[in-house]
């Protein structure tokens, strides 16, 4: 390798001694510097916002937020090995989109087979860089990535948010109703409303049908807050919510929210 | 298959016993009508040993073939036929050797004067050992159609509990042997410990005996090795607390009931704050019950513990209900920031 700059690497699991054998395979590895190890994803986020490293090694099962609710959370996520023990959901994500991952407990070969890979692909992208390339991240395959890690049941209980530099972690169950607002999804919640930057359809695709129900384009809402809906204009309903928020609902979603209802 | 009601000794003794009883009758009824003893017991003894021969033969013949239900005029014509055939073998047999031995009244007459009489009596003697053995097969039958039924639902139940007993999460042997293969490196003395502890968590739960109900002291014996596994992985941030009454140690308990529940506390307190958490087990002796109780600290905020089996409770729930077919065994509570699962076994 040409460059003389060495690469920098983060370490997050919440088990110190799966934390303490990357450390070691890695000790073979001159040019790898680990500069911090985390506990959770809490410190995870915290310490790629500081270094912006080259690489982590990324435990799925932590603490409050899941491996991939973190990196949901990171702006620009740097390149990660997940290192896991066993999540048929993760596993499934990551052999669909072609990320290298880690199966716990895990040998140094396999573990050299994942870094010599990543580094192959680390060598290429800063070859690109210096003759001025844009090297185009892999942006889109993460994206894709993470969409499928949340439909693991964990996932599906919960939202994740980043609001003034915390962290939020927002139950289904507080949810009123998600409303689009340009790029964002607006969540409100008895707690106030919070931003996530997805989609209306990706909130339709992840969340439980019974219990979220799409009532207008811009509109998804949590059933069980329902206490009333009143005509209004023709062919289209407000939906009254327990919190006292209207809600339109369309001509199609009436339909979708009457079935739901079951009336 | 059915046993022959004929088969066991005492239906026997009363079957022979019947028709001895019957032939007597029988005898003094023709004496009545004028037949001279030693004819009237010719007579009786000959056609109620041929009748009780056919009657045995009926009933042993249906041990291999019952009549269902919609074939039981079957029953009526093998009888009435068997009958006639009776009736013609005695005529045939009797009346040429007794003809002419019986004094003044002719006993060629005689029988063909009391025919209709025998033909009715043999045919109601046919038809009520037919309907008997219909009867006795039948419910034979549908008792053991009863045990089977059972034998496959105690089958059933024991495998569900083997299953329920067997829940050994994936996730926390993996990561076990995680920590054992960072640990051969580093410290291959503290590597040979853990694989103890392991492999003798391993051997009690590969233990399948449901019957086997195992002292409270055991139980907590078997924790205490799972807790220590879970300090090796999790020491920075798990502690234990074990408050119970000493009374209770020699308390009955169902084998690997504990374990789920602290290890569903544990993973709950782990993975539910970043916290340092500590899990308390108590035990105590209430009235017949014993009452164990595991407390573990989780986020109101984040959390919903659902009222009842929340958390992966169910498959002990379900256990629970099994072993005792009581749904009340399990409960849990919230208080503040704890969770707290109790269990109580009956004594």
């Amino acid at each position: 390798m040409t460059n003389t700059q060495p690469i920098r690497a983060i370490i997050i699991d919440d088990e110190p001694l799966a934390r303490m054998i990357v450390q070691e395979y890695l000790q073979s590895y001159a040019d790898i510097t680990v500069l911090q190890e985390c506990n959770d994803g809490f410190e995870g986020i915290k310490a790629i916002q500081q270094y912006h490293p080259d690489l982590i090694f990324l435990d799925i099962q932590m603490p409050k937020i899941n491996g991939f609710e973190m990196l949901e959370l990171v702006d620009n996520p740097p390149d990660v090995i997940f290192t896991t023990a066993f999540d048929e959901y993760a596993i499934q994500a990551f052999e669909t989109h072609a990320v290298d991952y880690l199966l716990k407990p895990f040998s140094k070969g396999r573990f050299d087979k994942a870094v010599r890979k990543w580094l192959d692909r680390y060598a290429d992208h800063q070859a690109a860089l210096a003759v001025g390339q844009d090297p185009s991240p892999d942006a889109a395959a993460q994206q894709a990535l993470l969409e499928t890690a949340s439909s693991s049941p964990s996932q599906q209980q919960r939202i994740v948010v980043k609001t003034a530099g915390k962290i939020k972690i927002i139950p289904l169950e507080d949810i009123h109703y998600l409303e689009a607002s340009d790029d964002y999804v607006k969540i409100h919640t008895h707690n106030g409303a919070f931003l996530k930057n997805r989609t209306m359809s990706y909130f339709e695709q992840v969340l439980d049908p019974n219990r979220f129900v799409r009532t207008h384009r811009s509109y998804i809402i949590n059933v069980q807050q329902v206490t009333r809906i009143d005509p209004y204009e023709k062919d289209s309903h407000l939906c009254v919510l327990s919190s006292g928020a209207q809600v339109p609902v369309s001509k199609a979603g009436y339909v979708k929210l009457k079935a739901v209802l079951g009336l | 298959m059915a046993k022959a009601p004929l088969s066991t000794g005492k239906f026997l003794l009363i079957f022979v016993s019947w028709w001895v009883i019957w032939a007597l009758l029988q005898t003094s009824l023709l004496i009545d009508f004028g037949l001279t003893t030693g004819t009237a017991l010719a007579d009786s003894v000959f056609s109620n040993t041929i009748v009780a021969l056919c009657c045995g033969f009926i009933s042993n013949n249906m041990q291999y073939y019952l009549p269902k239900k919609e074939r039981y005029w079957y029953i009526l014509f093998i009888s009435l036929g068997i009958s006639l055939l009776i009736l013609i073998v005695c005529k045939a047999t009797l009346v040429p050797l007794l003809r002419g031995k019986n004094g003044e009244m002719d006993y060629g007459i005689f029988f063909s004067r009391s025919w209709a009489v025998r033909y009715d009596i043999i045919f109601l003697q046919l038809a009520c050992m037919s309907i008997l053995s219909v009867l006795w097969y039948s419910s034979e039958e549908e008792q053991e159609n009863r045990q089977r039924r059972n034998d496959a639902e105690r089958l059933a139940k024991e495998a569900e509990l083997f299953k329920l007993r067997q829940q050994l999460a994936p996730h926390f042997l993996f990561n076990s042997l995680n920590s054992i293969s960072a640990l051969i490196g580093s410290s291959p003395e503290q590597a040979r410990t853990m694989i103890q502890h392991l492999s003798d968590f391993l051997r009690g739960n590969l233990r399948k005996e449901e019957q086997q109900w195992v002292p409270l002291s055991e139980e907590l014996q078997y924790l205490e090795l799972y807790l220590e596994i879970e300090k090796v992985r999790f020491g920075h941030r798990l502690s234990t607390e074990l408050d119970y009454d000493p009374a209770c140690l020699d308390c009955r308990l169902p084998p690997m009931l504990l374990q789920p529940i602290v290890e569903n506390a544990i993973k709950f307190g782990l993975y539910d704050t970043t916290e340092p958490v500590t899990i308390v087990i108590r035990a105590r002796l209430e009235g017949d019950y014993v009452r164990i109780e595991v407390e573990n600290p989780f986020d109101p905020e984040t959390s919903r513990p659902k009222k009842g089996t929340g958390f992966g409770l169910s498959s002990i729930q379900r256990r629970l209900y099994l072993l005792f077919t009581r749904p009340d065994l399990l409960e849990t509570r919230v208080d503040n920031n704890l969770f707290i699962t109790i269990v109580k076994i009956p004594q």
